[in-house]
């Protein structure tokens, strides 16, 4: 079972996210911020990490940065949560080594076809 | 695969509260001007979250309210506009906004959007933004659905899968678009030695056949377009048409733009006749959250009962001699210390950090000594202070009643405040604390303090008293609870708008508490709120009428005594008075108002249990005291049906139901008149001035 870190500080999105991929067969395990789940990652392998932008602690960016330059991390994809869809978070969020990234607002259905593309 | 997403949505609604709370007291505590950006952080990743959420879960209302809100703390976030108290104001009208607009879709209604359309129009204008832009240009061109056949050549950068990418998915879900044929070429691999395995050295040709258009096969390399050259080209005649499809939304715009404002121009619909929910409309919620350590220890106890139950359930089964007796008595005991343990945890699990009501009053008293012109420094103390939950839901629009009043009546402007020898900044404090089985609310301030021969007049006026009646000045103090009565000499706008402290007392003696007033001129009042910790449980006096055993809180009993006949007069055609120190106690006789055969009558054999209510004392006749116990409160309303007279009942030790006695109910039900006046001595029902 592919397993995946889900990172996120709000409690609704961080339920419909793991909710919707342990529906879909995904094992899955959440953060509530950037700091919380780079301990996390750090003792366990993902197969991909999905991160909220904005929160308190350790935001998003500086989470996929700090787990990019981990060795476990190097190939797995990271995608952010953005509602910034302007190219900007994007580009630092790249910048970063994040894999890509899902726009706010998306649906369960959305979020599975976006995960299509770095994880099978 | 559907998700219903309807199930996250209280957990959605109950963040986003928490979220308007915390956005309210950061943005209270800013400084324009000093704001630091930690703060700033706070509040937008409120704003953020309860957007992203609310786009998320369907709440386009908020979501759309909220972004201009988001754009606005963005730009003073990335210090591209420095913040105002224009700005202030407005993100906290905001926040009530939000609390209104959640708090109708958490009960399922029609937003009102009146009040989030005006204050967004006001963001925009500060954002510079046109209302056009809310419409954004969605009148693509519907694509005509032809089959075309794309070129795509895709050569990644060497570094590509350190990016996480996998060209391999990208493939494959270009297979799914249509047709596909590939290419690959690995010209550009390199000799053994200077290959590195973690990167990329392979490119590709597609010729992919298929009625979707460039821009799905565009998403598909979306995220690598940085990481690798792409070219799409169309292949055969269909180019043109092509191209034009994508240029098409360009010359839309000024279009689309038309449109969108001409939509936006008809008169809005003025609905006021939908009132937009009041924000102090308690909402009660249905779920709790708990500290862990509470969980914890709970199931910590459980398991101390079970082990408990295991060694009694051993004996039980032995044969029963002189040492198993003991044995069965000392685990009787360890069962009855578990269970109170227990019982204390679990209202311990109900029980919240009075911070919960005491967060809402900065902003409240912002607003009031705004409106007043007055200056009010709030001390909050003792907010770790806990109490019950349904308690604390209870308590708070009282509490908001009381500053109200402090702040309206109580403080007094700055240059009156100068002119008395008063720092012109008045106080209003909040303290809370815990005493015996209760908890003290009390609401204080440093201002004029109650006029006294304003409220004498003004009860006179009111024939509430007589004007030659003699009364100490705590007795003319709490004539401020008697229904009906205001003292501001105008109705103003932030008290006295006819809900009077008679409410505000008999709500909280709903709550089996109490609320008194001190006060001394020229220097302040103390508004004291007396609560028990829970509702669920009761202290109480259990005493025995006829074959009935009934229970009266403890908290309402003054004295228990035995009547002394020659103090008794008889008042009127059959109310019995005993005269009690200096003061006169009416005798309810509770076989009477309930209807029991068999009790004592005669009063020198007979017990008084002298109670108090309102301010009222009254002797309770009873045939005689039982066990003071904790009995735990069961709601009639909810096994039955609502009985005059009495709160709830409980189940006694021997499993006999026995109903507690509701005193302000009672005098209700007896019909007491105030000794010496024409007065009922507690409004009957229904008459309550509003």
């Amino acid at each position: 079972m592919k397993k995946i870190l889900a990172v996120d500080d709000s409690a609704s999105m961080r339920q419909m996210v793991g909710f919707t991929l342990k529906k879909a067969g995904f094992d899955v395990t959440e953060a509530r911020d950037g700091s919380e789940a780079l301990s996390i990652a750090k003792q366990q392998g993902f197969d991909a990490v999905i991160s909220d932008v904005n929160m308190p602690i350790m935001d998003g960016i500086t989470l996929i940065r700090e787990l990019r330059n981990l060795p476990n991390y190097k190939f797995t994809p990271l995608l952010m949560l953005t509602t910034e869809s302007g190219l900007e978070k994007k580009t630092e969020g790249k910048a970063a080594g994040a894999t890509g990234w899902i726009v706010k607002p998306f649906n369960p259905e959305q979020l599975l076809a976006v995960l299509k593309k770095v994880i099978r | 695969m559907s998700i219903d997403l309807s199930q996250f949505f209280e957990v959605f609604f109950e963040e986003s509260f928490e979220g308007l709370d915390a956005m309210e007291s950061e943005l209270l505590n800013l400084e324009p001007g000093k704001e630091d950006s930690e703060t700033i952080n706070t509040i937008f990743r409120a704003a953020h979250s309860i957007k992203g959420g609310s786009g998320t879960f369907g709440f386009t209302s908020v979501s759309d309210f909220t972004h201009v809100l988001e754009t606005l703390l963005d730009q003073v976030r990335d210090g591209r506009r420095t913040l105002t108290t224009e700005h202030v104001d407005l993100l906290l009208k905001s926040v009530d906004c939000l609390r209104t607009l959640l708090r109708a879709l958490q009960s399922e209604q029609e937003p009102d959007l009146t009040e989030a359309d005006a204050l967004r129009s006001k963001f925009e204008e500060i954002l510079g933004i046109a209302e056009a832009t809310a419409c954004e240009s969605n009148d693509e061109k519907a694509d005509e659905i032809t089959q075309s056949t794309y070129q795509i050549d895709f050569k990644p950068k060497a570094h590509l899968f350190k990016t996480g990418n996998e060209p391999l998915f990208m493939i494959s879900e270009l297979g799914e678009l249509g047709e596909i044929e590939t290419q690959v070429f690995h010209d550009a691999i390199p000799d053994i030695a200077q290959l590195h395995p973690d990167e990329c050295f392979l490119s590709w040709r597609f010729f992919l056949t298929t009625d979707s258009d460039s821009k799905a096969i565009e998403e598909i390399f979306e995220w690598v377009e940085d990481d690798a050259e792409i070219t799409i080209t169309v292949c055969g005649g269909i180019f043109e048409a092509s191209t034009e499809t994508l240029s098409e939304p360009e010359s839309a715009d000024g279009k689309s733009a038309e449109i969108s404002s001409a939509s936006i121009t008809p008169p809005k619909e003025i609905n006021k006749k939908a009132e937009p929910q009041k924000n102090n409309e308690s909402s009660t919620s249905t779920s709790i959250r708990v500290g862990i350590d509470k969980v914890d220890s709970l199931i910590n106890m459980v398991g101390e009962l079970v082990i408990t139950q295991a060694m009694l359930s051993q004996i039980g089964e032995q044969e029963i001699t002189e040492s198993t007796i003991t044995a069965l008595q000392e685990g009787l005991a360890q069962l009855a210390h578990n269970t109170r343990d227990l019982q204390e945890n679990v209202m311990r699990i109900r029980m919240l950090p009075i911070s919960f009501v005491f967060s809402r009053f900065p902003r409240l008293v912002r607003d009031i000594s705004q409106k007043l012109n007055k200056q009010v420094e709030l001390k909050l103390i003792g907010e770790q202070t806990e109490l019950d939950k349904t308690v604390m839901e209870k308590i708070s629009d009282p509490m908001v009643h009381l500053v109200r009043n402090s702040l309206d009546h109580g403080l007094e402007t700055p240059d009156k405040r100068i002119a008395a020898g008063k720092e012109p900044v008045g106080t209003v404090t909040l303290n809370a604390f815990h005493q015996g089985g209760n908890i003290v609310i009390e609401i204080m301030d440093d201002g004029q303090g109650l006029n006294t021969d304003k409220i004498r007049s003004k009860a006179i006026a009111n024939g509430l008293i007589q004007a030659h009646d003699e009364l100490t000045a705590d007795e003319i103090n709490e004539l401020i609870f008697m229904p009906g009565f205001s003292t501001a000499d105008e109705v103003s706008d932030i008290s006295g708008r006819g809900v009077g402290m008679d409410v505000v007392r008999r709500n909280i003696q709903a709550l089996n508490g109490s609320v008194e007033v001190a006060s001394a001129s020229g220097v302040g009042s103390t508004f004291t709120i007396r609560l028990p910790l829970t509702l669920a449980i009761l202290d109480g006096q259990l005493v025995q009428v006829a074959r009935h055993t009934y229970i009266i809180p403890l908290i309402s009993i003054v004295e228990s005594l035995q009547i002394d006949i020659t103090k008794v007069s008889r008042v009127g055609k059959d109310l019995d008075v005993l005269r009690l120190r200096d003061e006169y106690i009416p005798i309810l006789r509770l076989y009477d108002i309930f209807n029991h055969q068999g009790a004592i009558e005669e009063l020198d054999k007979t017990l008084l249990v002298v109670v108090e209510s309102d301010n009222h004392k009254v002797g309770i006749l009873v045939d005689d005291l039982l066990a003071q116990q904790q009995v735990v409160i069961k709601s009639l309303e909810a096994n039955y049906q609502k009985v005059d007279g009495i709160s709830g009942a409980t189940i006694l030790g021997d499993g006999r139901v026995s109903l507690i006695v509701d005193i302000t109910g009672l005098i209700k039900l007896s019909g007491l008149k105030r000794p010496g006046t024409q007065e009922l001595l507690v409004e009957q029902q229904g008459s309550e001035v509003a």
